[in-house]
């Protein structure tokens, strides 16, 4: 690792002694949601042993069903994207000391963005300009979303949770009305094909990929993810951001204007979820329909609790719970498919349990709740 | 020496030191060992106090003291040894047995319903009742004969939240006195009181102590432990070094022991001003006009330097966030002058984090704000920081750190837009900043990819120190400067401004330590309410002349004020001059 690896190691560790090295302060990190997924594992087992099937072989279809061939893959890598924006703006958030449960609307309105903008465009247009015209329609969408809670809890002190949660009502609502009032293709509830800037699917490189829907919007993810990695944790202005979500006190007597960092994580926060909306409206489907991201905001929580608010956490984080999606569907011919919700169920609650800055940010957003 | 000679033991001055029989102990504990984690605590700690005696815990921080007062009360269970009380073994017993065999403990935070009232928070779990009600006449005639029959008068109808921290801390005793206590322990139970508090407590505690009652008083100011224990029981990492007889010792021996080395004391430098009633105490005052040992040889009633002001506010005020109409700060005019400590003394509470926030930029204010001649009212705290005020915060661990953020990141809180190449942080310069301030200040353990948690209270105190002082600065804000850091670190601390004074910084210093202000400051204000009541040149500020001050007995704005408050206050006066 370079030589800046402790900082980030050290903000996302617990406490340790002073003998506490590199090492201690890594495993520290590590050491949690490993355990939970131990633990998961073994009420995984039990859970299976009382449907009278093997563990071992329902197991062994889980796997097959994912990693094991190329579909399965492509699948897992598809959901991991999605996942894995929704987790990195709730991380992003968390880091400021916010806790932004409107994943959901910012990345049904990055979508709408990037599909409505995209079936505006002349068909003409080269990918090289409609790709990244789109991607960007997409940050904004979601990033617009994102400031009104920033921008209110900046302001006049209202509290995000309960602004992002309504938020969650009105964007759907007012979506679902532009669509189905104004924009959708007749007998559908989506909008039209866009004309330019469709991200090529891995099955258009190799025919193995064949029927998946993973799409090279992952490249674009994991650049996005290396970006905020810098951001947060080589630049002043995410020194000051995770200051301000550290302790707000101290960054303001270190100089930092608070509100601002509030206003403008939330606005990065809402932008990196609109991006996830590419992955379905570009790369898989080509149009905006509506429900298209259902759930995934709000998995998007429980990917960054796991992923410990870290860009790399959150990548593997997004990649076991895609897993654990994805297998449910290969298992289910053997135990509901329902088990592997109650599996993550499990490594939610054992995190949630172990891990310090969890509980921190989650007292911080009952307090909000309750306030 | 006030009740040494009540003490059943002959003069000793060591653990090994010849003890009373075992059943006339009303405390004995006997190689405590208490780990956290792998930190260990209490290493074999040794405590013997006999009934009737107020005996002086007394140790740096993190020296075990209030772990092995914890274990005493049941909080804590040790891992190793044993503990008697009234010769019966109680180890590891829990509070509620501690509180029914009479144990108590004042916690260092008080622990009360400000919105009941006095009788209500004292009797609060053992209620009088009548019938199915609680019999509020009947606790409160309680309350007054407890008052009345140990000293701590307070009404009992009063609300907790209307009363003054000492009287606070009175209702606190007296909760614990109510529910039988006859062993008391107390956490460090003047940190938060003006000097007649101080003088009040002690006779409280006496008079507990000559009727029988048994007191253990944790402390690391070694003017009360001269002041008022009979015994004296050091402790140095988690271990029992010493226990001597409070006559038979001096301040330097106790700080030795504490410390394990010399220590150069700051009693020392204001000639053992602070009045001790242990060896005064028959109302022959320490007189004012005794000479005073000039710190740097300054004129005795030479007010101001000439030097034109480093810092100057003119009528600041600030108020209440949440009311408008209530003044934290009231109309505070002072100027510093470069090579010079204004110290700020008064009763924590007063207005003196207003009056360090206004200044730093993290508070609103009306009124003027000059640094070195120019005007900073409209400047942000990073703006005033780069116009050269440096800030040691009263809270270190709320607003001087980010404690999980390693010592490396914290060296340069405050100062980070200085250490960047364009969007980026700087890590080669922030890593060669860190070397540099942890050999300069000695911080410990000297490695920079710790996080400041991990650091000892004085070590994360001494980021700060470094932080504010190792860089290039004119005006420095210090608030609290050593509050909970031990001797050593006190010193250097001390050392440090001193060394800033001397190379013509301009130094705030606010304290709720009136010895600390006495030994640094070239001139000492008070504040009470909000208002700086006085300021006056260090040769005539004594404890006895601040004393009124800080609780508002006494009023005297000096010259200047008035003169700012007649310029802030137009507004108020009726302008038809209809009864002139």
């Amino acid at each position: 690792m370079s030589s800046g690896s402790e900082a980030e190691v050290t903000a996302i560790g617990s406490p340790v002694g002073p003998s506490g090295g590199r090492r201690d302060r890594l495993a520290a990190a590590l050491l949690p949601p490993l355990m939970a997924l131990a633990l998961a594992a073994v009420v995984g087992d039990l859970l299976i042993l009382a449907f009278g099937e093997a563990p071992r072989e329902v197991y062994r279809l889980l796997i097959e069903g994912t990693w094991g061939n190329a579909y399965g893959l492509g699948q897992v890598l598809y959901k991991a994207t999605t996942l894995t924006c929704t987790g990195l703006a709730f991380a992003i958030a968390a880091r400021a000391g916010l806790f932004n449960i409107g994943g959901e609307s910012q990345i049904a309105a990055g979508g709408f963005a990037a599909g409505t903008v995209g079936f505006l465009l002349p068909a003409a247009m080269p990918a090289l300009l409609a790709v990244p015209l789109l991607v960007l329609a997409a940050m904004a969408g979601g990033g617009v979303v994102g400031a009104v809670p920033g921008a209110l809890k900046a302001r006049f002190g209202a509290n995000e949770v309960i602004v992002t949660i309504m938020l969650n009502f009105i964007v759907l609502a007012l979506l679902n009305y532009a669509v189905s009032s104004h924009l959708h293709v007749p007998e559908t509830l989506h909008t039209p094909e866009i004309a330019a800037g469709v991200i090529p699917r891995l099955a258009d490189f190799s025919s193995t990929f064949r029927g998946s829907a993973a799409n090279l919007s992952m490249l674009i993810v994991v650049a996005a993810a290396a970006l905020l990695w810098w951001y947060l944790f080589r630049t002043r202005r995410g020194y000051e951001l995770r200051a301000v979500g550290l302790q707000p006190d101290a960054a303001e007597y270190g100089g930092v204007r608070v509100g601002s960092v509030w206003t403008r994580a939330m606005i990065i926060s809402g932008a990196v979820a609109g991006l996830g909306g590419i992955n379905y409206v570009l790369g898989y489907k080509h149009y905006y329909e509506e429900g298209f991201a259902t759930g995934s905001g709000f998995l998007g929580i429980a990917v960054a609790l796991v992923g410990r608010n870290h860009p790399v956490g959150v990548m593997l984080a997004a990649l076991l719970f895609a897993t654990l999606s994805q297998g449910g569907l290969a298992v289910n011919a053997l135990v509901p498919k329902q088990m592997v919700d109650v599996l993550q169920a499990v490594v939610i609650l054992a995190m949630v349990t172990s891990v310090p800055e969890v509980q921190r940010v989650l007292r911080a957003g009952l307090r909000g709740v309750r306030s | 020496m006030s009740g040494a000679e009540r003490s059943p033991t002959s003069a000793g001055s060591g653990p090994t030191a010849d003890t009373p029989l075992a059943d006339e102990l009303a405390i004995r504990m006997r190689g405590i060992t208490k780990f956290f984690g792998a930190v260990r605590a209490n290493n074999g700690a040794e405590l013997e106090v006999p009934a009737g005696q107020l005996h002086a815990l007394v140790g740096e921080n993190g020296a075990g003291k209030s772990t092995l007062m914890r274990i005493l009360s049941g909080m804590y269970e040790p891992d190793a040894g044993s503990v008697r009380v009234d010769g019966r073994d109680v180890t590891g017993w829990s509070t509620a047995s501690a509180i029914a065999a009479g144990v108590g403990m004042v916690h260092q935070h008080f622990m009360l319903v400000p919105t009941l009232t006095v009788a209500e928070n004292v009797v609060l779990g053992r209620e009088p009742r009548r019938g199915p009600s609680f019999d509020r006449a009947r606790a409160e005639r309680e309350v007054n004969e407890l008052g009345a029959s140990s000293g701590l008068v307070v009404e009992p109808g009063r609300r907790v939240a209307d009363l003054s921290v000492g009287e606070a801390q009175r209702v606190e005793i007296l909760k614990t006195l109510y529910r039988g206590a006859r062993i008391l322990i107390l956490d460090e139970p003047t940190a938060v009181l003006s000097p007649p508090e101080v003088e009040e407590l002690w006779t409280v505690l006496r008079r507990l102590r000559d009727k029988g009652g048994t007191v253990v008083l944790i402390t690391h100011k070694l003017d009360e432990v001269m002041a008022i224990s009979d015994f004296i029981t050091v402790m140095r990492s988690g271990a029992t070094v010493s226990r001597i007889r409070t006559s038979d010792t001096t301040p330097r021996e106790i700080a030795r022991a504490m410390v394990g080395r010399e220590v150069a004391l700051a009693m020392d430098a204001i000639g053992g001003m602070i009045p001790s009633p242990a060896s005064g105490g028959d109302g022959s005052t320490t007189t004012t006009t005794q000479a005073q040992p000039s710190l740097r040889g300054t004129d005795l009633l030479a007010p101001v330097p000439a030097a034109p002001p480093a810092l100057e506010l003119r009528a600041v005020s600030v108020v209440a966030p949440d009311d408008a109409r209530r003044r934290l700060l009231d109309r505070v005019s002072f100027t510093v002058a470069p090579g010079e400590i204004l110290g700020i003394a008064g009763v924590e509470g007063n207005g003196q984090t207003a009056l360090v926030e206004a200044i730093a930029g993290l508070a609103q204010f009306t009124g003027e704000l000059r640094l070195n001649g120019r005007d900073v009212a409209a400047l942000g705290v990073r703006a005033r920081s780069d116009a050269g005020l440096s800030h040691i915060p009263e809270d270190r661990q709320r607003r001087g750190l980010i404690l999980d953020f390693n010592v490396a990141d914290n060296l340069i809180l405050g100062r980070q837009h200085h250490f960047t190449s364009g969007p980026s942080l700087d890590r080669g310069r922030i890593a060669a900043n860190a070397r540099q301030q942890i050999s300069a200040f000695d911080i410990r353990p000297p490695d920079a990819t710790l996080p400041a948690r991990a650091l000892s209270g004085g070590n994360q105190q001494k980021i700060i120190v470094a932080r504010e002082m190792g860089r290039d600065f004119s005006v420095l804000l210090a608030a609290q400067p050593t509050r909970g850091v031990d001797v050593g670190a006190i010193e250097f601390i001390h050392q440090e401004l001193r060394d800033a004074r001397d190379a013509g910084k301009a130094i705030l210093l606010v304290s709720a330590d009136l010895a600390e202000i006495l030994a640094l400051s070239d001139r000492v204000g008070v504040m009470y309410r909000g208002r700086l009541v006085t300021v006056l040149p260090r040769a005539i500020a004594t404890p006895e002349v601040l004393g009124p001050y800080m609780t508002g007995a006494a009023d005297n704005p000096v010259d200047e004020l008035s003169i700012a408050n007649e310029r802030a206050t137009p507004v108020g006066r009726p302008r038809d001059g209809g009864r002139a």
